[in-house]
């Protein structure tokens, strides 16, 4: 035995890092059996057969090697023509889209080459649990902005400019976004798109879930007027076409940025799997249909998990996108984290605190609805029956498990 | 008011056609819509025969049942006036046929009987559909396995793999 403690040899960037607020809970979730778990922040579809079937037919052909660092340029030209099919947006799939291992590689990838130790990055919360990390990764100070359920946890340009300094140079933004499953408003993305240019800010702007809006279309940051260079549009397969585990994405920008990104990630990740690339090209050239069919039914289970939490008296604003509901369980008297550790261990259904994704969230828990419409029947049952418990304490106890809202 | 042939119409179906079992007011949350208006929906389509009727599927081997069922290919010959239809009719009027279809090809008529042994389907075959006066002939393929049913793979491996709780 040495004595030594190891963990001193740890970078202290790391060491001191918190593990992610899900991870508690997590634990105590995975230990439970018999659990309906709406803490899932991925499609419960699995990926559209004909995309499989692809990657099959791929590895009996024998594509296994590596591709080119930027990624296959089928797959880019691929990419390339989604974007502008889609949106209008026009980028050269030789320089100016890169080919990741999943949307968080991308993510990464940006905030290393643009960061300068120092440098602030403002980040609206809450926000996917990542984005904090991956800043302090690379160097960059996190500086949050809240949002809060009066403006549909839309981020505003004029809360993003109190925050403002002079070493403040990204704009980390999520929308449609996770936890709250809000998007932006037109007039609040063209305030944000004017003072980024008047500030001389670059947006990194995750937009995992833009295939998952309902009743709106989604407008992308770099559409906007003066956007399109300042912009890394980051995006990826994950959501839209049920393909969390392949772990492929793609970030695209100016020749600038994409060159710097495409240098770190050649020298640290080589390329992006073939095999996934090759299911890429698939689900991007023939993927339309089945997206549109896993669209219009997370569209219904999503108007009635909100309409289910509104009657529970569990306010709940209209997420118009990804697959989350964030009710407001204020009102129950209790935190979002006690909420949360009380339906699990009580009711058995899993669901994340706000509190997780940042201090804005506090009050709030995340629901995702990628369950089955059995599945999300049976939990919303028993988050009533939680609820209404909550309410009425001095119930006997059978009566009230029997009450149904 | 949502009409018949309408969008909230089509979505009605579309939702019960993959459960009946959903309550009017259930699928009135899914859609956006009053459980009234729903409740008049599939009672107007009930009494168009847009919904025909209310279907359970079932596995009966799993539930230990011995059913045999056979393909059969029916050549006939099509009667003036009538065509085909006369002969179906005589045809899909027995209880042991599930399923008659009208076909292009080779054939002209297929269909799908039921029974309890092989036995039973082969004489069923011999006896009343190959005895029918315009049945020219007919070939008769008995079903090993199932696989896919109504769009539903009967046995399916897809579980749901996800972890508990993920970001």
């Amino acid at each position: 035995m040495s004595g030594r403690d190891y963990r001193d040899y740890v970078n202290p960037v790391v060491r001191n890092m918190p593990p992610s607020g899900i991870r508690r809970f997590f634990d105590l979730a995975s230990e439970m059996s018999g659990v309906i778990s709406l803490g899932v922040g991925e499609p419960d579809f699995v990926t559209p057969w004909h995309v499989r079937e692809s990657c099959i037919w791929a590895l009996e052909k024998g594509y296994t090697m590596y591709t080119s660092n930027q990624g296959l340029l089928e797959l880019r030209t691929e990419i390339a023509g989604h974007l502008e099919g889609r949106y209008g947006l026009r980028y050269d799939p030789k320089k100016e889209i890169l080919v990741t291992v999943g949307s968080s590689e991308a993510l990464d990838l940006a905030l290393r080459a643009l960061v300068v130790p120092g440098d602030e990055v403002v980040i609206p919360e809450p926000c996917y649990v990542s984005y904090g990390p991956a800043t302090l990764f690379s160097g960059g100070v996190p500086v949050y902005v809240g949002t809060g359920v009066t403006d549909g946890f839309q981020v505003t340009a004029s809360r993003v400019e109190k925050v403002l300094t002079p070493r403040s140079k990204v704009l980390l933004l999520c929308y449609p976004n996770n936890p709250t499953g809000a998007v932006m408003e037109k007039k609040n993305l063209w305030e944000l798109a004017e003072l980024a240019a008047a500030k001389d800010l670059i947006v990194i702007s995750d937009e995992i879930y833009d295939s998952l809006v309902y009743g709106v279309s989604h407008l992308p940051l770099a559409g906007l007027p003066g956007l399109r260079d300042r912009t890394v549009l980051i995006n990826g397969l994950s959501k839209a076409y049920a393909m969390t585990g392949w772990r492929l994405g793609y970030a695209a920008g100016n020749a600038a940025f994409i060159e710097a990104m495409t240098k770190i990630h050649q020298y640290t990740m080589l390329c992006a799997p073939i095999t996934a690339q090759m299911a890429a090209i698939e689900a991007l050239r023939n993927g339309t249909g089945s997206v549109a069919r896993m669209v219009r039914e997370y569209d219904r289970r999503r108007r009635l998990v909100v309409r289910s939490f509104n009657e529970m008296g569990l306010y709940c604003f209209e997420p118009k996108g990804a697959f989350y509901a964030f009710p407001d369980v204020s009102s129950t008297g209790l935190s979002g984290a006690e909420f949360a550790e009380r339906l699990l261990v009580e009711e058995k259904v899993a669901v994340v605190p706000g509190g997780a994704f940042g201090p804005s969230g506090e009050g709030f828990v995340r629901c995702a609805y990628a369950a089955s419409l059995e599945d999300l029947a049976e939990a919303l049952k028993r988050i009533a029956r939680f609820v209404g418990r909550l309410r009425r304490p001095a119930a006997p106890v059978g009566l009230g498990a029997l009450g149904q809202a | 008011m949502a009409a018949l042939n309408g969008v909230e119409a089509r979505s009605v179906l579309e939702v019960l056609e993959s459960n009946a079992r959903l309550a009017p007011a259930e699928i009135a949350g899914m859609l956006g819509l009053e459980a009234g208006e729903v409740e008049r929906l599939i009672r107007e389509m009930e009494e168009k025969r847009v919904i025909i009727k209310y279907h359970t599927l079932v596995n009966w081997e799993k539930f230990g049942d011995e059913k045999v069922s056979a393909l059969i290919e029916v050549r006939v010959a099509p009667q003036r006036e009538v065509g085909f239809d006369a002969v179906a009719e005589r045809i899909y009027r027995y209880p042991e046929v599930k399923t008659v279809r009208l076909m292009s090809g080779a054939y002209d008529l297929v269909v799908l009987v039921e029974g309890t042994s092989l036995k039973e389907v082969a004489l069923f075959v011999a006896t009343k559909l190959s005895a029918l006066e315009d049945v020219l002939s007919t070939t008769t393929h008995f079903v090993l396995k199932s696989y896919k049913h109504e769009g539903v793979i009967l046995e399916d491996g897809e579980t749901d793999r996800r972890l508990v709780v993920t970001p």
